[in-house]
């Protein structure tokens, strides 16, 4: 079957094609060279007036795995004022803020998006986490997997392993846990907690393993890199949320030797301790930073104002924020000594100083990095905002007068402390292309994604151009999976089973033989059940695996 | 390449061995037994438990599907249990004992049907889940309970009646990853009615026991937040507990590097007992204040905790969620199936149960469809009878731990005619 796209304006950073007009043929799911004109059109969509973009890419949200179940179990409130009926074609749902799995697949391609990754999966939460994605439907799902305080990498390092030895243990981890890309969340920290300490500096020790942050910072992201892992270590730093933590933040960038690294929500670590209320803005010296080290990617974690809930590894912050619950009921949890986790519920007040000034904090990062290859759209969904909050923050970005009028709302205290109304810059949709498709395909090593090139897969949004760009990006005119009409004028009109983006580095099989003893010996599982297999992945035909290339020049 | 999936079994003249094989006919979802297959019928011959024995070793009868008692084929009883289905108004998707794949499939059926789920010990979750969702708490694994915890409480449970495995593979095991010295850890019981010979440490230290009255948990947590508190109290004893030894005890939990305490929602069985699980929690975070310390709760076999995860992630809410608005309703009291079947309140029960008990589904006028494993001297005197596999062994599939965060792949031990739950689901939700 041969569709052809006609004559829509086509931005596809990917080609440097910048509001270009287009004929884009599809067969198969993919996007074909332009057929000879004798050629047999099946189906054509006249797209003139259209802006065409390839489908949008999230690269950090909370979607699918453990903390996000404990959110929607802890949080009726969140869904009954948000109930979706089931139609002849969906399922039912619920929730905003920790939607239901099949809800958060179908609010997603409403919306334009077809590929989202799950930041946070524990290995020992691994296999239920890909149960939720399994349940996530129409877009492709991965997962990045959580090192950093589990036991098993503490007392390598401690024992003075290898980095060689290390990265065996990375590549098995990914394997065995189906992901594509690693994150570290307060590294160590999350250990150093169960050990009853409560903050973990840069260079503090973890008391147990005479650990610290920056040995483990350098030892992920060298073995990431070593191991041509496409996306670079994905890093959620020390001392979240606490003012002040900007140094934090400037000196992991620098404290990594120039190893590729991704400071993921860095709005949460750019606070400074300027002003009466000892909080304020680090984001002009967190953006002059990202823009003079090219190695540093990150994205932003941009709150709005509203109800949400904050679901995290980090439950050391997670604890030490417990008092601002709202409603006033949280989740701590020591996790199989490998990770943790924390969910607080959250409300983000403009009149509030700090959530006020955190909003302009996000939008200052936003508009101060330069290079937007290197800057990606999030909320950190949940806890900056709900997903469904994308339009708007568009919208923030690529109008100024809008932005300003949202600013002049704040606390007036904010206003005060922030320079956000003196920036003139408003985002191209060059730039919003760059940072929600081409950038995170291509730090992702997605290959075929994120670009409307020819071999690419024709997963392809179609917008109606609008001066209110929070109504244009709302409810694209169509949304195409993989060649398939998926969405159209923001409602489903095809439900699809993505695929799962993973990895396959190469590691030494001597790895296996201590770690099948080691979890034997302390565990409460077997090695051979703790690996996901391709089997459950596949799932009897509904899901897929989608192998990713390594980076070219590792040993995988 | 995946390089660690489940070993294969080995054969030996007519008998085949699988080892690390999931147990699913306990909450802890052990992995380490290894199951003897001669001809069809199991033997567990390591890692065994009376609860794994009577699960894997049961035999089956040759039950055929039925319908109000006489046989039929399978096409037969799936299009009967269709035609119910399509009629009903209302129907309860009730026992929920499955797998994931099974209560993905019942999910499926309830949404179709507008239909209500709750599982067969729906009770005792919402011990666990009222007070979760009225606070909150802090919570930890088996994995840290096994290395770290270093004081134990038990309120109200031994745990080795309903998890016979527990001592063995969390608190007595040989070796830990911190150097805690296991045989060290400080045990405590609460309550009366225990088997407490587990407790005794295997230098031969013996448990505290605090012979409290069972259902007065709640004033021997109160008065433990009393006094860590600071505050005096007047009585002399609490809950038939005294006060000194009250005292004792919070010392020891005060003193305490990592303590968990334990508790067990069918260990429970009175009035507001989700307020005594509140008052543990908050006891627990107020604890951590200065040092740190988890709960950690026991129960839920026969996959109510699978049952709920699916339930959760699909549809926002946990279990007693009704689907007849046509988008998922949640109520805990008004979804209980005790007070749906009193009231007549469904036209339609379909009864799933798989794993050790509750296969007897309860009374009622409704019409009934059970979906349950062909056992010896089942009543299937019901509308539709379909016999189904036990999953983990006539065919794989995925569970989920007791500790909420840990899942587990179940293995197929013998080659088995029978469908699986979530089969059955999918005929139905093609017949419909």
């Amino acid at each position: 079957m041969l569709i052809k796209l006609t004559g829509g304006t086509v931005y596809d950073p990917m080609h440097g094609v910048d509001g270009q007009v287009r004929d884009i043929y599809v067969r198969d799911g993919r996007v074909v060279s332009s057929p000879p004109a004798d050629q047999r059109i099946d189906e054509e969509y006249d797209l003139r007036g259209k802006v065409v973009m390839a489908g949008a890419i999230d690269p950090h949200s909370h979607i699918g795995g453990g903390k996000v179940n404990i959110a929607r179990t802890l949080l009726p409130e969140d869904h009954r004022p948000h109930p979706i009926p089931r139609t002849a074609l969906t399922r039912s749902g619920t929730g905003r803020a920790a939607p239901s799995s099949i809800t958060t697949g179908y609010r997603y391609a409403e919306m334009g998006y077809t590929a989202v990754f799950e930041p946070a999966m524990l290995p020992a939460n691994s296999r239920q986490a890909h149960m939720e994605l399994a349940d996530t439907p129409i877009i492709d799902k991965g997962a990045y997997v959580m090192l950093g305080s589990d036991d098993y990498l503490l007392r390598m390092m401690a024992a003075g392993k290898t980095q060689a030895e290390i990265n065996d243990y990375i590549a098995y981890t990914i394997v065995a846990a189906q992901a594509v890309a690693v994150k570290v969340v307060n590294p160590g920290g999350i250990s150093a907690f169960k050990f009853n300490q409560r903050n973990l500096d840069l260079d503090e020790k973890n008391s147990y393993y005479g650990v610290t942050p920056r040995q483990i910072l350098q030892t992920l992201a060298r073995g990431v890199k070593e191991l041509g892992i496409p996306h670079p270590l994905h890093i959620h730093g020390c001392n979240l949320g606490v003012p002040g933590n900007v140094q934090t933040t400037l000196d992991t960038i620098t404290g990594v030797e120039g190893l590729p690294i991704h400071l993921t929500h860095i709005q949460f670590h750019s606070y400074g301790t300027e002003g009466d209320k000892k909080f304020s803005s680090g984001a002009a010296q967190i953006a002059e930073a990202i823009n003079r080290h090219k190695h540093v990617s990150a994205d932003v974690g941009q709150i709005m104002f509203g109800q949400t809930v904050t679901a995290s590894g980090d439950n050391m912050a997670q604890f030490r924020n417990r008092g601002f619950a709202t409603p006033n009921k949280w989740v701590c949890m020591d996790i199989e000594c490998d990770a943790g986790c924390g969910v607080v519920p959250f409300r983000y007040r403009d009149q509030n100083f700090v959530n006020a000034l955190q909003w302009a904090i996000g939008l200052e990062i936003f508009l101060l990095v330069e290079d937007p290859w290197r800057v990606f759209l999030t909320t950190d969904h949940p806890n900056g905002a709900p997903f469904t909050s994308y339009p708007h923050l568009i919208r923030l970005l690529m109008d100024k007068s809008f932005r300003d009028a949202n600013f002049e709302r704040l606390h007036p205290e904010a206003q005060a402390m922030s320079t956000l109304k003196s920036v003139q810059r408003e985002y191209s949709l060059y730039e919003i292309a760059i940072m929600t498709r081409a950038a995170p395909s291509r730090s992702l090593g997605l290959g075929d994604r994120g670009h409307l090139g020819v071999g690419a897969a024709a997963d392809i949004t179609v917008y109606t151009p609008h001066g209110d760009r929070e109504r244009m990006f709302e409810k694209p005119d169509y949304v195409f999976k993989d060649g398939t009409p998926v969405a159209r004028n923001g409602r489903i009109v095809r439900v699809t089973d993505g695929g799962t983006h993973t990895l396959r580095p190469g590691f030494d099989k001597a790895v296996l033989k201590p770690l099948r003893a080691y979890f034997e010996q302390f565990h409460t599982m077997r090695l051979e059940n703790f690996c996901v297999s391709d089997e459950e992945i596949v799932n009897d035909g509904r899901g897929r695996i989608i192998v990713n290339q390594l980076r070219a020049g590792s040993r995988g | 390449m995946n390089p660690a999936t489940a070993a294969s079994p080995t054969a030996k003249s007519g008998s085949r061995t699988h080892t690390s094989v999931t147990c699913p006919f306990c909450s802890l979802l052990c992995d380490d037994l290894e199951v003897t297959n001669r001809g069809g019928s199991l033997g567990v011959t390591a890692g065994d438990c009376a609860r794994a024995r009577g699960g894997f070793e049961r035999d089956y009868a040759s039950l055929s599907p039925q319908m109000d008692g006489r046989d039929v084929s399978m096409d037969q009883a799936v299009a009967a249990a269709a035609r119910l289905l399509r009629g009903a108004r209302h129907p309860l998707y009730g026992g929920l004992g499955t797998d994931v794949a099974g209560m993905r499939g019942l999910l499926a059926l309830a949404d179709r049907t507008g239909g209500i789920v709750d599982h067969m010990l729906g009770d005792t979750m919402y011990r666990n889940i009222l007070a979760m969702q009225d606070r909150g708490w802090i919570m930890t694994t088996m994995t840290e309970v096994r290395n770290r915890a270093d004081v134990v409480i038990f309120a109200n449970l031994d745990a080795v009646s309903d998890h016979p495995r527990f001592f063995e593979r969390n608190i007595w095991n040989a070796e830990s990853m911190f150097g805690l010295a296991t045989k060290s850890r400080r045990i405590v019981y609460l309550g009366e009615g225990l088997n407490t010979r587990p407790g005794v440490s295997p230098d031969g230290r013996k448990p505290l026991h605090l012979r409290n009255e069972p259902e007065r948990l709640g004033e021997l947590i109160g008065a433990l937040r009393a006094l860590l508190a600071g505050q005096s109290l007047q009585a002399r004893t609490v809950a038939g507990v005294k006060v000194a030894e009250l005292t004792k005890l919070l010392g020891i939990m005060k003193g305490a590097k990592y303590g968990v305490i334990i508790w067990s929602p069918p260990r429970l069985p009175f009035a507001s007992a989700d307020l005594v699980v509140e008052a543990i929690c908050d006891l627990v975070k107020e604890l951590n204040a200065q040092t740190r310390f988890s709960g950690f709760a026991l129960g839920g076999n026969e996959g109510i905790l699978t049952a709920g995860a699916v339930c959760t992630w699909q549809s926002g809410y946990q279990l007693r969620t009704d689907f007849a608005a046509g988008y998922p309703e949640f109520d805990p009291t008004r979804n209980a199936t005790a007070r749906l079947l009193a009231d007549d309140d469904v036209d339609l029960l379909l009864w799933t149960s798989t794993f050790l008990t509750g296969q007897t589904p309860p009374e009622t006028k409704a019409p009934t469809v059970l979906l349950a494993p062909p056992l010896r001297g089942l009543d299937t005197r019901c509308a539709v009878y379909i016999p189904v596999g036990t999953p983990g062994v006539d065919h794989r599939g995925q569970m989920c731990r007791v500790d909420n965060v840990v899942s587990l792949p179940l293995h197929q031990v013998r080659e088995s005619a029978l469908p699986s739950v979530a089969g059955v689901c999918n005929l139905l939700l093609q017949s419909l």
